[in-house]
């Protein structure tokens, strides 16, 4: 699925350059789940963004499906985002003024599915993470667990290659968060999608099969005996 | 989604929305107010400029009067006899008032001549009544100043009888009054146009040699005539046939009468004083002025716009504002308007940095996220333009309701009278007021505000520009935003 070579990534913050993401080798199968852990700063949303086809590395390759996404043009990044990854962000980023199928549909508009077809789905993938009951309501009227489970909807109901999931439990009490992993878990192997989760949480990191850990944007990986 | 999306944004943000629509509005109902009372100006300079030359009339060809002292004018003269004492007397002096007169035949010339597509004559002239009794005095003889007789030189003494003349003297009233020679066969042009006929009948072409008259409403109810009643002048008389109402409320003569009559009554046979003339295209109203001031030399030919460029007096200086003061500061306003739009739009897409990154993450393309955001701006600048409209409207209606009455004052400056003085400019009663009156005239019309389709389109097309310009600053505000970026930004 994902191969990575050498890749880096260099921001300048004033007068100074930081290097995120320094010399990164990683090797992502079909249906993998890795989890990225480290600390703030360590360069884990950096190294997600560029798995997620959202920025490009300073230098080297990171291959997807064969395609290296850093000599895509933005045309094409937008393409492999919209057909083949979903995202689920610690802050659910939901649209305030959409109600949560309106939200779900959101991630098949650029699709170019119909709008009956994108309801139908919209509706079907809400009754997958137990929100069959809450179509119409905003977010505002969700609480946290419910508005990351139409976050999850919405990342799924284009039927993503990938799942990408930027500290989804952050912002979570510890019993919804077990219950989000549980849910995100389940759907992972039951729908064999790769999964990769970034991830401050060291009970989740624990029960990872796969662990990578990002210090001053160097990774190493440690493969857990559990797979 | 996309009207959806628009929508529920729209009522979420509808105090900034609220805020960028009215700013359009005040500009777009400054436009639409500004734009109508220009309009109002124009029909009332119109009205002014109508109430000289009527209808259909592009020009005017005259020849100014001389100057008063060069001798060349002949003041009336009239005589009473001062020994038929208590019988009433009357005389009448019939003149031309205000130009030299032009020969009939410059009508034709200036009728043949290219690109003019019509040319009348008319005749203006003026009466001067005057009526009113002599009374003999009586002669009373101081007592004792004669023994016998009674007569002077009547013998028998040697002195002359003594007394004096007691009582006697003259009562005479001065009238003056405007007649217009009008050309019967060609009513299309000409003073009588601007006036409405509301009672009775105009001329037809059959009352070229005819004594009938058209009198002005305003004199006919003054001097209590009507459709029927029966005009003196210098001994014809002359039946009134029709009343006729100046759509200015000033008009052109107290009376009118068939050119033949009026040039047989002030003995100017073939002659006028006025040409008035259509040219066959606008575009060629300056080039047929300037063959007309070569072909027939003295002459003075006035345009409306040269007569346009004379009107003075409240009507001109408010005309000059709406014109300049209000034109550009409906400009500020507007370009204030879409500034505040357009960096409000830009500051809302600031706040939804987050929202519009995880859209693009989803996959949505920049074009898709900046047409959302245009679509909002362009649903605000339409109901600012509504509002605008509505504001615009009211404006307008309030205008027209107040309807203030503006004078406009024609210069003397202008060919129409010259100023220069009637004939017999001394005469008792100002006798040359008449020929000043006409050159310096000064009418009272009311200000209306119509608001055109056009003015609507115009508020459309701005409504339209604002919600675009609107747009454009946040659309290329959010078509700029990497997701990465966007994602990063901690709200």
């Amino acid at each position: 699925m994902y191969q990575l070579s050498g890749v880096t990534k260099r921001y300048r913050r004033g007068k100074t350059n930081v290097d995120a993401l320094r010399g990164i080798d990683l090797t992502i199968a079909d249906g993998d789940q890795l989890v990225i852990q480290g600390p703030t700063g360590g360069g884990k949303s950096t190294l997600l963004q560029m798995l997620g086809a959202l920025d490009r590395p300073t230098s080297g390759v990171i291959e997807f499906d064969g395609t290296d996404l850093a000599k895509l043009s933005e045309a094409r990044l937008t393409k492999v985002r919209s057909e083949n990854i979903g995202f689920i962000f610690q802050s659910f980023n939901l649209i305030p003024t959409l109600n949560a199928q309106e939200n779900v549909e959101t991630a098949l508009v650029p699709m170019g599915v119909r709008p009956a077809d994108r309801r139908a789905r919209a509706a079907a993938a809400l009754e997958s993470v137990g929100l069959g009951e809450r179509l119409t309501h905003l977010p505002s009227e969700l609480s946290g667990g419910q508005q990351q489970r139409v976050a999850i909807a919405r990342a799924l109901v284009k039927e993503p290659k990938v799942l990408l999931a930027d500290e989804p439990t952050g912002n979570l009490d510890e019993g919804t968060r077990d219950d989000i992993m549980a849910l995100l878990e389940g759907l992972w192997r039951d729908r064999g999608l790769t999964f990769i989760l970034v991830t401050h949480d060291s009970t989740i990191a624990k029960r990872a099969p796969r662990l990578a850990t990002l210090r001053k944007g160097t990774l190493t990986v440690r493969e857990s005996s559990r797979t | 989604m996309f009207f959806t999306y628009l929508r529920r944004e729209l009522r979420r943000r509808r105090k900034a929305a609220l805020v960028v629509a009215l700013g359009l509005a005040l500009g777009i109902g400054l436009v639409i107010t500004v734009d109508s009372v220009s309009s109002g100006m124009d029909q009332a300079q119109g009205k002014v400029l109508k109430s000289l030359y009527g209808l259909g009339t592009d020009m005017t060809v005259t020849k100014a009067a001389p100057a008063s002292g060069t001798g060349s004018t002949t003041r009336p003269k009239f005589d009473f006899d001062a020994n038929s004492s208590g019988t009433s007397q009357s005389s009448d002096r019939v003149m031309v008032q205000g130009f030299q007169t032009l020969s009939s035949s410059v009508v034709s010339t200036v009728g043949k001549q290219k690109d003019v597509a019509g040319a009348v004559g008319g005749l203006n002239l003026q009466v001067l009544k005057i009526n009113g009794t002599f009374t003999q005095g009586q002669f009373q003889q101081r007592q004792g100043s004669s023994s016998g007789g009674g007569f002077p030189g009547g013998g028998g003494s040697s002195s002359t009888p003594q007394g004096e003349v007691k009582g006697g003297g003259a009562q005479f009233d001065a009238n003056s009054y405007t007649l217009y020679g009008v050309d019967v066969s060609d009513l299309s042009m000409g003073p009588l146009t601007s006036s409405k006929i509301t009672s009775g009948s105009t001329f037809t072409a059959a009352d070229a040699n005819a004594k009938v008259m058209v009198a002005d409403s305003a004199y006919a109810k003054q001097n209590k005539l009507k459709v029927g009643s029966t005009v003196t002048v210098k001994g014809t008389k002359y039946k009134v046939i029709g009343i006729a109402t100046a759509d200015s409320g000033d008009a052109a003569a107290n009376l009118y009468l068939p050119l033949k009559q009026a040039q047989t009554l002030s003995s100017s046979a073939s002659k006028i004083t006025t040409v008035y003339v259509k040219a066959s295209d606008s575009q060629q109203i300056s080039t047929v002025k300037s063959e007309i001031q070569h072909n027939i030399s003295g002459t003075t030919v006035t345009t409306s716009a040269d007569l346009a460029s004379t009107v003075s007096g409240s009507l001109s200086t408010a005309s000059s504002l709406a014109t300049n003061v209000g034109k550009w500061l409906s400009i500020a306003v507007l370009i204030a308007a879409f500034l505040v739009a357009g960096l409000l739009t830009s500051s809302a897409v600031s706040r939804r940095v987050r929202e519009f990154g995880t859209l693009k993450a989803l996959g949505w393309k920049s074009g898709r996220v900046t047409r959302q955001v245009m679509g909002e701006a362009l649903v605000n600048g339409l109901i600012g333009g509504a509002l605008g409209i509505a504001l615009g409207l009211a404006g307008a209606f309030a205008v027209t309701e107040i309807s203030p009455t503006l004078s406009a004052q024609l210069g003397s400056s202008a060919s129409t009278g010259g100023g220069q003085g009637g004939p017999g400019g001394g005469a008792p009663g100002g006798f040359g007021g008449g020929a000043r009156q006409a050159a310096s005239k000064t009418l009272d019309v009311a200000l209306s505000a119509p608001v055109s389709v056009g003015t609507i389109v115009l508020a459309v097309g701005l409504a339209l520009g604002g919600g675009l310009i609107a747009g454009t600053f946040g659309g290329w505000r959010a078509s700029r935003l990497r997701p990465a970026d966007a994602l990063r930004r901690v709200e």
